[in-house]
C-alpha cells in the first residue's frame, strides 16, 4: 500500500520537470526557429479528430463482434472492422502529413563534379601510406584472389542441380521396355478389348513400385480411335493395334499431366479428338502420333508402341522420344 | 401540340398490345401441335420431334450428315448426330439442361432456359427411347457413396477440365461448364453419355458405386463448407492474380500517390 503514494509523487515530479524543461527550451530558441511557423488549420484538425474517433468505433466494433456469439460470417466481420479501422487511421495520418505538419521545400546544390583535386590527392596518399606494413604484396593479392574465386565457385555450384550437363542418359530412362504390361491405377491389367473409344485411360507399368510409378516416364494416357482415322507416320504403322494408342502422360512443355481428352460426339460440327494439357492448353493430336496442334509445347507427345499379347496390352518398345519437358539435347536422342 | 400527345399515346398503346401479343405466343422457336390433349405420350413425342428436332437429327432420329444439310425450321441449317439407340438417358439430359434445342447446329450446347413443358419432355423422352431402345434414365444414390472415393474418382477423370472445385473452365475449342447447377441425375447422365467434347465413361471405367461417390463429391462441391473470405470464382490462382494486379496494385499506387508529394520546382 505504501507504494502507491511513492509512484504518484514520482509521476508528478516527472510531469513538472518536463514542463519546466519545455518552457526553458522555448525561451532559449527565441526567434531562431528551424522550421517556419505554419498557419493553424482548424478544419483539418477537426477531420483528423473525427476520423480517429471513427477508427476507435470500428475497433470497438471488432471487440463487439468478438464478444457476441451467434453472429454469422464472423471472419468477414472481423476483417471489415479491422480494414475500415486501419483505413480511417491511414486517412487521418495522410491529412496530418499534408495539412497539419509544417513543410518546406529546400534546395541544395549537388557538389561540383570531380571535387577538390587536393582532397583527392590526400585520399590517395592515405591509401598508399596505409599499406606500408605489407611486405609480400603479390602473395597477399594471390591469396585474396583465390578466396574470392572459391567463394564465387561455391555460390555458382548449385546451378548443377538444374540438371546434368553432359551425361543426360539418366533422363532418357523410363520404366518401359518391350513386353512390359500396362496396368491401371489399382494394378489391374488393361485388356485390349476393354479399351473403348470416346474415353481415355491412365496406365502404369506392370509391377511398378510406388517409387517407380512416380517417375516422369511411368504414366501413360491410352485412347482408342477408329483405325481408319489414324494418320501415323509409316514407321509407326504397327504401333497402334486396333487403333489403341499410348502416349506419355507428361506434357512436353512444363511436365504437367495431360489430363484432358476432348472427343467429339458428332464430328461434322465439333473439333477433332485431342489430348489437352490443363496447365497451358498444349493440344496434341493422337491420330497423327501426338503432334502439337495448339499451345506452347515445342515437340510432340512421346508415343509408346503397343502390342496385344493374349488380350493384354504390352509395350512394344521404348518411347518415340524423350519424355517430359525439354532439356539439353532432348531432340537428338531416343529414350532407352 | 395536343395532336402530338395523342399520337404518342396511340403509339404507346400499340406497342403494349404488340408486346402482350408476343408474350402470348409459345417460346421462341418451339413448334407445338394445335392441341396436345388427346394425344398419346409417344404420339405427342413424335409430333414434337418432327417439329423441333428432325431438322438436325433427321427423320426418326437417323441423323443428318453434311451433304444432306438443309435449311429447316427457323432457318436452322440441319446437321446433327443420329439418335438411334441413345435412349431416354441422353434425351432426358439434353432437354432438362436446356442444351437442346440448339440455335445453330455448330454451336456448343450450353445450359439454357428449358423450352419444353414437363409433359412435353416426358413425351419426347418416350419417343426417342422407342426409336431403338438405349439406356434408361439413371437413378443414382449419392447418399450411398463415399466422399473420399468421390474426390479420388473426380480428380482422376474430371478435374482436368472441370477443376477440382467443379467450377468449370476451358479446353481448347470449347468451354467447360460449371457443375454448380447440375442435379444428381444430370451428373450421372453426363458421365455416361459424354456431352459435346466430354469423354464418356462406361460402367467398366466408373462403376455405379464409384458414380454414387462421384456425385456425392460434386454435390458437396456445390455447397462447400467454405469459411474463407471472397471466393472469386474458386478457379484457382487466375482470379487471385487478377485481383492482386488489377485491384490491389492500383489501390497501393493510389495510396502512395496520396501520401507522397513530388517537389514542385
Amino acid at each position: 500500500m505504501s507504494r502507491l503514494p511513492k509512484w504518484l509523487i514520482a509521476l508528478l515530479t516527472l510531469a513538472l520537470w518536463r514542463r519546466g524543461k519545455a518552457e526553458g527550451s522555448e525561451q532559449e530558441d527565441g526567434d531562431g526557429r528551424i522550421v517556419p511557423e505554419g498557419s493553424a488549420d482548424r478544419r483539418a484538425e477537426s477531420w483528423v479528430i473525427a476520423l480517429l474517433f471513427a477508427a476507435a468505433l470500428c475497433a470497438a466494433g471488432f471487440v463487439v463482434v468478438y464478444a457476441a456469439d451467434g453472429l454469422g460470417n464472423r471472419t468477414q466481420l472481423f476483417g471489415i472492422a479491422l480494414a475500415v479501422c486501419f483505413a480511417l487511421i491511414a486517412v487521418a495520418l495522410i491529412i496530418v502529413a499534408r495539412h497539419l505538419i509544417v513543410t518546406e521545400h529546400l534546395e541544395e546544390d549537388y557538389p561540383e563534379p570531380g571535387g577538390d583535386p587536393e582532397e583527392q590527392e590526400a585520399v590517395a596518399e592515405v591509401i598508399r601510406e596505409s599499406g606500408s606494413r605489407f611486405t609480400r604484396k603479390k602473395l597477399l593479392l594471390a591469396a585474396g584472389g583465390t578466396a574470392a574465386g572459391a567463394v564465387s565457385a561455391a555460390a555458382a555450384a548449385p546451378v548443377l542441380s538444374l540438371g546434368p550437363l553432359l551425361d543426360t542418359s539418366r533422363l532418357q530412362e523410363t520404366p518401359w521396355h518391350r513386353g512390359r504390361g500396362l496396368v491401371d491405377d489399382s494394378g489391374r491389367a488393361l485388356l485390349a478389348d476393354d479399351i473403348e473409344t470416346e474415353t481415355f485411360y491412365t496406365a502404369y507399368p506392370e509391377g511398378a513400385t510406388e517409387e517407380e510409378k512416380d517417375q516422369i516416364g511411368a504414366p501413360l494416357v491410352v485412347v482408342r480411335l477408329d483405325p481408319s482415322a489414324l494418320r501415323l507416320p509409316p514407321e509407326r504403322a504397327r504401333w497402334a493395334p486396333g487403333g489403341i494408342l499410348a502416349f506419355s502422360k507428361i506434357c512436353t512443355h512444363a511436365s504437367c499431366a495431360v489430363a484432358l481428352y476432348r472427343k467429339p460426339l458428332y464430328a461434322p460440327t465439333e473439333p477433332r479428338p485431342a489430348l489437352v494439357c490443363p496447365c497451358h492448353y498444349s493440344t496434341f493430336d493422337p491420330a497423327t502420333g501426338g503432334q502439337v496442334i495448339f499451345g506452347p509445347a515445342g515437340r510432340p507427345l512421346p508415343q509408346l508402341p503397343l502390342t496385344v499379347d493374349g488380350g493384354l496390352l504390352r509395350a512394344g518398345g521404348p518411347f518415340s522420344a524423350g519424355v517430359g519437358p525439354g532439356w539439353w539435347g532432348v531432340r537428338r536422342k531416343r529414350s532407352i | 401540340m395536343r395532336a402530338r400527345v395523342y399520337t404518342l399515346v396511340a403509339l404507346l398503346a400499340a406497342s403494349l398490345v404488340l408486346v402482350s401479343l408476343a408474350r402470348g405466343q409459345s417460346p421462341v422457336g418451339i413448334v407445338r401441335p394445335a392441341s396436345e390433349r388427346g394425344l398419346g405420350l409417344r404420339e405427342l413425342g413424335s409430333q414434337l420431334f418432327a417439329g423441333n428436332c428432325s431438322t438436325c437429327h433427321g427423320i426418326a432420329g437417323r441423323g443428318v450428315y453434311p451433304p444432306n444439310a438443309q435449311q429447316g425450321t427457323g432457318n436452322v441449317r440441319g446437321l446433327g448426330p443420329p439418335l438411334v439407340g441413345v435412349g431416354a438417358q441422353a434425351t432426358d439430359f439434353y432437354l432438362r439442361t436446356g442444351y437442346m434445342p440448339l440455335e445453330r447446329a455448330d454451336e456448343q450446347p450450353s445450359r439454357h432456359r428449358v423450352l419444353f413443358t414437363e409433359h412435353e419432355i416426358r413425351a419426347l423422352v418416350a419417343y426417342v427411347a422407342s426409336l431403338h431402345g438405349g439406356p434408361p434414365i439413371p437413378h443414382p444414390v449419392p447418399s450411398a457413396g463415399r466422399l473420399s472415393e468421390g474426390l479420388q474418382v473426380f480428380t482422376q477423370n474430371c478435374a482436368g477440365c472441370h477443376q477440382v472445385v467443379a467450377q468449370g473452365g476451358v479446353v481448347t475449342g470449347a468451354k467447360v461448364p460449371s457443375l454448380t447447377p447440375a442435379t444428381t441425375t444430370q451428373i450421372a447422365e453426363a458421365v455416361r453419355i459424354g456431352p459435346y467434347l466430354m469423354p464418356q465413361f462406361s460402367a467398366k471405367q466408373i462403376s455405379p458405386r464409384e458414380l454414387d461417390s462421384l456425385i456425392a463429391y460434386v454435390k458437396r462441391s456445390q455447397h462447400p463448407d467454405d469459411r474463407g473470405g471472397w471466393g472469386i470464382g474458386n478457379i484457382g490462382p487466375v482470379p487471385e492474380g487478377m485481383v492482386t494486379w488489377l485491384i490491389a496494385a492500383v489501390a497501393l499506387v493510389a495510396t502512395c500517390m496520396a501520401i507522397g508529394e513530388r517537389a514542385k520546382r
